[in-house]
């Protein structure tokens, strides 16, 4: 089938952007999206032409290296899938395409498709984790977790780091990622002690890093390849907010050491 | 070379509790002194750099990703073995250790398999406890499965996603690590050479992805956690930017490369579709559990798999392996495949596929079971072929996966250079000539949690390291290398594309290195690829600069390893006469067409040297002694 793209082509984070048009005369069904793109990009090379700079790894749908807007929609906006894992029998012959990056400030434009999410790194880093140090662990049935618990966090958990809700929040929110890390590590027995601590940090690191507010769009929720529910950011609210109320002894009020 | 693989003395049991005992320590007031490079922040690099920046020292973790997150070892599927014992079905660590030994055909180290079924336990309980939500049972308690080669469930599971949650699990702790600052991570950043100072691995050359900068880092010991070379085939369950390069410089550097042939073919993929195929997907080897695997009885039968009635269906796996059946190894069942296309029985338009058919245990389980053990996975299929394997079965077809060769490493996973450590699949050390599933995941937590930070504290204490500027003659002279090479490929302005040369040089290794080998196919292999090492070096063209973002420019210098990779492969697969494992040379075959292993001419790990540009690499041997477990024929009949 033809297919017409209209591809955003950027140098460098402060360059001038465009759309660029091209002509695929001759697209396959069963390629996958970014199958049709390397073979755009060979053509490109060939001509002598720079090819389209996009992101991509395991093109298996988990890495979350890719992802971009195919007509204003995240990932293409196909359920539960992301771009890496989208085949082109989705499209008809004659369609005409528009790709662009994420576009949110916390995620300045790198080139073309690619961007710079380092700022979901720092969200990790503000309590994304369970601090518990190598060889300090207990047995792994020592503590019994319901299995419904333990599902839930799975659900939660799933999360590739992509962007996309992000990309689809017109308030360019993180909550949907920054909820489904609190809810992973809350809904554990091992995360109970960091909890309040855990939601109050990484809120406040996400909207240090420009993220906008959620109002409950579910954008995100309908745009996830992972489909993680919007339930994870009521419990990052509901977190969020005993902690802002919660006293939370500093460390030599507590008697360290 | 010296090859001393330093293997504890004494009894198996006690060895590595021995060795740790022996080891020296660092006070940890001095462990800040000292500073260590990780480059590859998979589960082995990553659980490493988070482990010993929890033991204080300062470590510098690079990847070529834009973040540590996605690091290939994301994609495994199934899950990870431990030998937890959770269901009283006979596991023990002995047991693990003998079904990982005897599943690697008798090709691995001893040593090394036993203390990996040691610490197997270990690696679950760290897990669970930094949040791993491992699938379980309603009691609260972990779940098990089962996977090919054992006869017990000991594998833990996180649904289709483990190895997912495993590496989201020691990024965590990476990013603890790093908020801390005892961790500095440098992402979107590939290392081009090794620097050796006075025989010791004392930094890397680097270049930044988005800038095209080149940099040196010194440090008192350098971390390989860089990954398998599976790419070399060009189709594979890769990620497309999994490489070689880093273990390559290595190489060339002194580091020993051992058993480059060892690779191994999944047999559960989805088939390939077309030219434009830029990769393939594993459909996880779980799916065997309740899946039956079968091909029509008669050749080139084209009607559809549900107008086959049962009798005119060969279920071979079951038919030829009984006691395994559908749970046999991975490359037995892969070659089964084979042979069953090459007999004119595959199925699907190519005739290269054999069925995956779940309609047995849909009926006895009902879907929503089979939905909750592989939902996702389902779902990968449906969305890359368009069919839906509720109601129809999944063709499927083996696929390069895995490779068993890599850096060759002593008990301490050290390399031949001394302060080179290397980890999980970019070592060679566990897995034999067959790597059984599930295992994958232990062996990278097991070298990054539990065995990297007491050997290389031991180095560290042994090796008071001098302090080295990063204009060293040596560092200024891998930094001119490193340049070089960018230089010499963007100067070429060939006429081809750097995947053009990627894809050739997959086809010849496929169709001569791949499944089944002969004499006369390395030979040609060997050819081949000479000739098309010459035409890349005239020929390729890569566009744009060196001086910032070219992701062809990376795919270039990848390339180029592959190739040299590539031959070395076909040379150590032509100097084994003998097949083992992965490994099948159709001249060295049992009357049923099984692997015919030559222990007492083969027992060896093969160590290939560096001889320089052109001259021809050096076979060193490391001789393989079995004091456990008795060599024999594998049978899974």
């Amino acid at each position: 089938m033809k297919l017409t793209l209209n591809v955003w082509r950027q140098t460098g984070p402060t360059a001038p952007g465009k759309m660029v048009r091209y002509e695929m005369p001759d697209v396959n069904p069963d390629m996958s999206f970014l199958e049709m793109l390397d073979v755009l990009n060979e053509g490109l090379i060939q001509k002598g032409d720079s090819p389209i700079v996009f992101e991509h790894d395991c093109r298996e749908g988990i890495c979350g290296s890719c992802g971009f807007m195919i007509d204003g929609k995240a990932h293409g906006g196909f359920p539960k899938t992301t771009v890496c894992q989208l085949h082109m029998r989705h499209y008809k012959d004659g369609d005409e395409l528009f790709l662009e990056p994420w576009r949110a400030t916390a995620f300045p434009i790198v080139k073309d498709l690619m961007v710079n999410r380092s700022a979901f790194d720092r969200i990790i880093q503000a309590g994304g984790f369970i601090s518990v140090p190598t060889g300090s662990a207990v047995d792994g049935n020592a503590i019994a977790i319901p299995k419904s618990n333990s599902d839930r966090a799975m659900d939660a958990a799933q999360c590739i780091g992509c962007g996309a809700c992000v990309a689809s929040c017109p308030n360019a929110s993180a909550s949907l990622f920054t909820g489904a890390k609190i809810a992973h590590l809350n809904l554990l027995p091992q995360g109970q002690p960091e909890k309040l601590d855990r939601a109050l940090h990484m809120v406040t690191t996400m909207n240090e890093e420009m993220f906008g507010s959620c109002t409950n769009l579910r954008e995100c929720e309908a745009t996830c390849p992972k489909g993680i529910s919007i339930e994870n950011i009521a419990i990052m609210n509901r977190h969020f907010v005993e902690a802002s109320f919660a006293h939370r002894p500093t460390a030599s009020e507590a008697g360290a050491g | 070379m010296d090859l001393n693989p330093r293997i504890p003395t004494g009894p198996i049991e006690k060895a590595w509790d021995d060795t740790k005992f022996n080891m020296k320590l660092v006070n940890p007031a001095n462990k800040r002194k000292y500073h260590v490079i990780v480059v590859g922040t998979g589960l082995a690099g990553g659980a490493c750099a988070a482990s010993l920046g929890e033991l204080g020292y300062n470590v510098t973790a690079f990847c070529f990703q834009d973040s540590p997150r996605r690091a290939h070892s994301i994609a495994a599927q199934g899950g990870i073995n431990a030998a937890k014992n959770y269901r009283n079905d006979g596991d023990s660590v002995y047991r693990l250790f003998y079904d990982t030994l005897k599943g690697g055909d008798f090709r691995a180290r001893e040593h090394n398999v036993y203390r990996l079924a040691q610490v197997s336990v270990n690696i679950i309980d760290q897990c669970v406890a930094q949040g791993v939500p491992f699938a379980r049972e309603y009691g609260g308690t972990l779940a098990n499965r089962s996977f090919g080669g054992a006869q017990v469930s000991r594998t833990f599971y996180a649904r289709g996603q483990t190895g997912q949650q495993l590496l989201i699990g020691a990024y965590q702790a990476l990013e603890r690590q790093v908020a801390t600052g005892q961790v500095t991570m440098i992402p979107r950043t590939e290392m081009l050479d090794l620097i050796v100072i006075d025989g010791k691995a004392r930094g890397i050359v680097t270049r930044n992805l988005i800038t095209g900068k080149m940099d040196v880092h010194i440090a008192d010991a350098v971390v390989l956690g860089t990954g398998g070379y599976g790419n070399v085939f060009y189709l594979s369950t890769n990620a497309k930017g999994s490489n070689v390069t880093a273990n390559w410089r290595a190489y060339k550097r002194g580091a020993a490369f051992a058993n480059p042939c060892y690779t191994q073919i999944h047999p559960t993929c989805i088939p390939v579709s077309g030219e434009y195929q830029s990769k393939l997907t594993l459909m996880s080897e779980s799916l065997r559990n309740d899946g039956r695997i079968w091909v029509p009885k008669a050749q080139h039968d084209k009607r559809a798999p549900h107008e086959i009635p049962d009798s005119e269906r060969d279920y071979y796996l079951e038919r030829l392996y009984p006691s395994y059946g559908k749970l046999s190894p991975r490359d037995i069942s892969s070659r089964a495949a084979k042979r069953v296309c090459d007999e004119g029985r595959g199925v699907g338009e190519t005739g290269l596929g054999v069925y995956l058919d779940f309609r047995d245990s849909i009926q006895r389980l009902g879907e929503d079971t089979i939905r909750e053990r592989y939902g996702n996975l389902f779902e990968i299929y449906d969305r890359i072929t368009g069919e839906d394997p509720y109601k129809s079965p999944m063709r499927i077809f083996p696929a390069v996966h895995y490779t068993m060769g890599g850096l060759w490493v002593d008990y301490h996973l050290m390399s031949t250079i001394p302060g080179l450590f290397v980890l999980g699949e970019a070592n060679f050390s566990d897995h034999g000539a067959n790597r059984l599933g599930a295992s994958a995941l232990m062996q990278g937590l097991a070298d990054g949690y539990f065995v990297a930070p007491y050997t290389i504290t031991n180095y560290l204490a042994g090796n008071k390291a001098e302090s080295v500027s990063t204009d060293h003659p040596e560092a200024r002279a891998a930094l001119a290398n490193a340049e070089g090479m960018t230089k010499r490929l963007m100067g070429i302005k060939g006429k081809k594309t750097v995947t053009h040369f990627h894809r050739e040089l997959g086809k010849t290794i496929w169709d001569y290195c791949g499944m089944s080998r002969t004499e006369a196919g390395l030979k040609t292999a060997i050819g081949k690829i000479g000739e098309l090492k010459e035409e890349f070096w005239k020929n390729v063209t890569v566009p744009g600069s060196g001086e910032d973002l070219n992701q062809q420019l990376e795919n270039a210098a990848r390339v180029a390893d592959f190739i040299e990779l590539g031959e070395l492969m076909c040379i150590d697969a032509l100097d084994r006469k003998e097949s083992c494992g992965g490994h099948f040379r159709e001249e060295y075959q049992t009357s049923e067409g099984e692997a015919q292993r030559d222990d007492e001419n083969y027992a060896y790990v093969a160590a290939w040297e560096y001889k320089g540009a052109g001259a021809a690499p050096a076979l060193n041997k490391e001789p393989l002694t079995f004091d456990y477990v008795k060599p024999a024929q594998r049978s899974y009949k």
